[in-house]
């Protein structure tokens, strides 16, 4: 390790390469700090050119090596190996281009995600994927973990915003993957794959119109299941809205404690819906909602960008607001068919009420993705261990109803073990095919999303036990 | 043993001159699976087929033994109206689908511009998109899970049936547009859409110079146009721009468009070539961004093909109406690259009758694309030749 850091001193800054045990520490854990590991180095590169070099100096010594943007990943994708190098990219932060006749934008990997709807908001554009952490996610992160947000609903995820990617290959090469390539979709298939297909470099965004109306409105339900039915009924009359958020009663107390946001008092849910595009449209579409939620005992409709985001200031801070409400909390992350959330829901109350283990919901019902909060007291002996099994438990109903483990915040370190719930062992290996093309050495981010991903070349097949190129030492299981 | 049907080829069955020795007519997965494994056995090369329409595009097999005809595998297995989402065999026709889904109320909005009886399967596999890619994506976009079938046999499946899902690496991407080179797609679970309360179309003819800036302030346009196609059949006269304008106040945002565009009438019904191809012997796909509209057009003008495809989504298809000949296609094709490259615009070549024409042009992450073969399918069996690169 020490000729390493000396060769990665010779290629970068002194700044850019830091080895001090206690600034190391900064970076032991992202978003999700339940998992933690402190790096053996971080390196701070500049251009793709250092990433590159960085990499192939990583392949020279054999040593593993993790992409981080902001730290703001919630399922430790970002975690680093304390045998690895951990490569930052904040200070790659530049918008290289805005190309509004194109409709695109280049960016560096450090660019936050809303720095990009900034730089062209003036011009009646926007970049659409929108993650609750866009003030400070990075955009190579939102590549990484394919981001979504609220309003995914309508307008996609990040893989549909993204024209092309130069990357730097796990083997360190500097490669340009492209929509408009012909040839196989290397580029679908990087979005998404959590670093563990090499790092990207530079990112072509596509940029959005702004719609020309927003009307944002928020319905307060009695009950969760009224909620539910109001969903079901929005889009069963055809309608696309940009959003379609709920809260569960514990959610808004908890905004409500962090934020005021002053919700309708006494709801058991409130559903929060947006609707954009032509005014006409809007117009037209905003009635038949206004009769859908005539269930609603109350009814607010946004007047002006102030108002908009008073309401969504309680959906926003939900997650952060819910340290008001209780000591410890796990951020779950699964989905489910739309038309199953009412039974779903039902089942995570039962688990609740089995368990003793407050669970808040808070998510985006419009595509069914599920972001339980579940609540327990770190002090009280043997919660903490309660409150995993409620979060796994979640996760098998997730799959029970033939949803996913994760909607938008990956599988990373924490999620791996549930992979062969939700796929099969060929299902596995076949995703292993790509790892194998891309990432042979297996050294771009290991241990991440796959449990235990067989060595590159080795011919699929049951296999028990330690794999005996492992056990002679002669290979190493990342 | 293989549970399915097999038959010996006929003349009919050849694959752009390549006659294959069997035609597997798999009913099942199971059964793709067992038709793979056993020519793998044998060491046999595959070539999946849906419903034949495109199989005339790429260059021929290098080998053929067995064509794997999916037309049995034609059901749609699930359509949870409620969430806007279907699961089809990979043989289901997009008419097939498009007359259920309408059942419901809903669409899969895809639009397939080729003779009927192109399947799902064949759709995903040459990653073809029509009018509405602009608004809605392309088969990609829309194809949130899928089941594949290796070479070996191996059934894997990735993705889902819900619409936001990020676990684990997107085959679905990887297949998509891979020519049945890296295995068969057998199913596929795509995200729907309702149908619009209202279509309008507004159609126009225009001068070449007028298209360009007509263009860019549709694709800016807050009444939000689905689709802008233009047809240029003669590249010495005027073109026809179409507009399609979905949604529930189609009427009133379909006016405010023919404002931009300056004229043209305003209809219930698309023009008779709106999203169609007539003829698919020699077809050039070009793809370009916004600004490489000018050049595109320029470029085509002299070649003698005929141009018809997207103004927005920078997806156009040359045809030829007459016969062209080898060194004209070519001449064509290399006049036209040099021209959308320099734009930043790819041209491919989808069909043609000559082994000498470059189909592909450039193609950056090639070396990758070997190795992504490579490991799918090292004994090179399925498709073998037919794809960037010879892959």
């Amino acid at each position: 390790m020490d000729t390493l850091v000396a060769a990665l001193r010779s290629l970068l800054p002194y700044d850019s390469v830091i080895t001090d045990p206690v600034r190391l520490r900064t970076y032991e854990c992202d978003g999700l700090t339940y998992h933690r590991a402190t790096p053996a180095v971080v390196v701070l590169p500049d251009t793709a050119e250092q990433v590159a070099r960085v990499v192939r100096l990583c392949n020279d010594f054999s040593v593993p090596f993790v992409a981080r943007g902001s730290g703001t990943g919630l399922s430790g994708g970002a975690l680093p190996r304390e045998d690895g190098v951990l490569i930052v990219t904040s200070k790659m932060r530049a918008i290289l281009e805005i190309d509004l006749d194109n409709r695109r934008a280049v960016v560096e990997p450090g660019v936050t995600n809303l720095a990009i709807t900034e730089a062209v908001r003036d011009r009646g554009y926007y970049y659409a994927p929108d993650p609750s952490s866009q003030q400070v996610c990075s955009i190579g992160g939102n590549v990484a973990e394919n981001s979504g947000g609220a309003h995914c609903l309508k307008y996609g995820f990040t893989v549909n915003h993204v024209e092309a990617c130069e990357i730097v290959t796990p083997d360190g090469d500097l490669v340009t993957l492209d929509r408009m390539d012909p040839g196989y979709d290397l580029l679908g298939a990087f979005v998404g794959s959590e670093g563990t297909l090499g790092i990207a470099t530079k990112i072509t965004v596509r940029l959005s119109r702004a719609p020309q109306t927003v009307t944002t409105v928020l319905a307060a339900f009695e009950s969760i299941e009224q909620g539910g039915q109001a969903v079901s009924a929005i889009i069963g009359a055809g309608i696309v809205p940009a959003a379609i958020e709920m809260m569960d009663a514990l959610a808004i107390e908890a905004a409500e404690a962090a934020v005021a946001c002053r919700y309708p008092e006494g709801a058991g849910a409130v559903l929060i819906v947006e609707l954009d595009g032509p005014a006409a449209e809007v117009e037209r579409q905003f009635a038949q909602l206004t009769e859908i939620c005539s269930g609603a005992f109350e009814l607010r409709v946004a007047a002006d960008p102030a108002e908009r985001a008073a309401i969504w200031k309680g959906r926003k801070s939900a997650f952060a607001a819910v340290g008001r409400i209780s000591p410890a909390y796990i951020v779950q992350d699964g989905v489910v068919p739309r038309t199953s959330l009412p039974s779903v829901l039902a089942a995570i109350d039962r688990l609740s009420a089995e368990h003793g283990i407050r669970v808040a919901n808070v998510f985006h019902a419009g595509d069914g993705n599920l972001h339980p909060l579940v609540l327990f007291d770190d002090a009280e002996p043997g919660a903490g261990e309660r409150a995993e099994v409620v979060s796994g438990a979640i996760l098998d109903l997730c799959i029970e109803h033939g949803g996913s483990i994760t909607g938008e915040h990956g599988v990373g370190v924490d999620k791996s073990r549930y992979m062969p719930r939700m796929f099969s062992e060929a299902d596995l290996d076949t995703m292993q095919l790509v790892r194998c093309a891309f990432d042979p050495r297996g050294l771009s981010n290991p241990g991440k999303v796959f449990p235990t991903p067989r060595l590159c070349g080795e011919a699929p097949g049951v296999r028990k036990g330690v794999h005996p190129l492992v056990e002679s030492g002669k290979a190493e299981q990342f | 043993m293989l549970g399915a049907t097999v038959r010996e080829a006929g003349a009919d069955d050849a694959v752009s001159g390549v006659k294959p020795r069997w035609v597997a007519l798999p009913e099942t997965v199971e059964e793709v699976a067992a038709v793979l494994r056993a020519c793998a056995e044998r060491d046999l090369a595959v070539v999946p087929a849906g419903g034949g329409t495109k199989l005339h595009w790429a260059p021929p097999p290098e080998r053929c033994d067995v064509l794997l005809d999916m037309c049995c595998m034609n059901e749609i297995l699930e359509h949870a109206a409620g969430d806007l989402v279907v699961r089809a065999q990979a043989g289901v026709t997009m008419d097939a689908l498009a007359t259920a889904l309408a059942d419901k109320g809903q669409e899969l909005a895809l639009d397939v511009p080729f003779a009927e009886g192109t399947t799902v399967g064949g759709t995903l596999a040459t990653a073809t998109a029509g009018p509405r890619a602009f608004r809605y994506g392309t088969a990609r976009d829309l194809l949130i899970g899928i089941t594949v079938v290796l070479p070996d046999g191996t059934i894997a499946r990735s993705g889902g049936k819900v619409v936001k899902n990020v676990a684990g690496y997107d085959l679905g991407k990887l297949f998509t547009g891979s020519y049945g080179t890296l295995g068969v797609i057998a199913e596929a679970t795509f995200r729907l859409h309702p149908l619009p309360a209202d279509r309008r179309w507004i159609t126009a003819e225009l001068d070449r110079d007028e298209l360009p800036p007509v263009a860019a302030a549709l694709a800016a346009s807050q009444a939000e146009p689905s689709a802008a196609e233009v047809d240029w059949p003669d590249p010495a006269g005027p073109l026809t721009l179409a507009v399609l304008v979905e949604g529930t106040a189609a009427e009133s945002r379909a006016e405010a468009l023919r404002g931009l565009v300056g004229k043209g009438a305003l209809t219930g019904e698309p023009p008779p070539w709106w999203g169609l191809i007539s003829n698919d012997d020699v077809l050039v796909e070009v793809r370009f961004p916004a600004t490489g509209t000018r050049a595109v057009l320029d470029a085509v003008a002299g070649t003698g093909l005929s141009l018809r495809g997207s103004a927005l989504s920078g997806r156009v298809l040359l045809e030829s109406w007459g016969a062209i000949g080898e060194p004209a296609l070519a001449a064509a094709v290399s006049a036209v690259r040099e021209r959308v490259e320099g734009a930043g615009g790819r041209v491919s070549v989808l069909a043609a009758p000559y082994a000498s024409i470059d189909r592909w042009g450039q193609v950056s992450g090639l070396p990758l694309m070997r190795r992504v073969k490579e490991q799918f399918d090292p004994g090179r069996r399925m498709s073998p030749g037919r794809f960037v690169g010879g892959i």
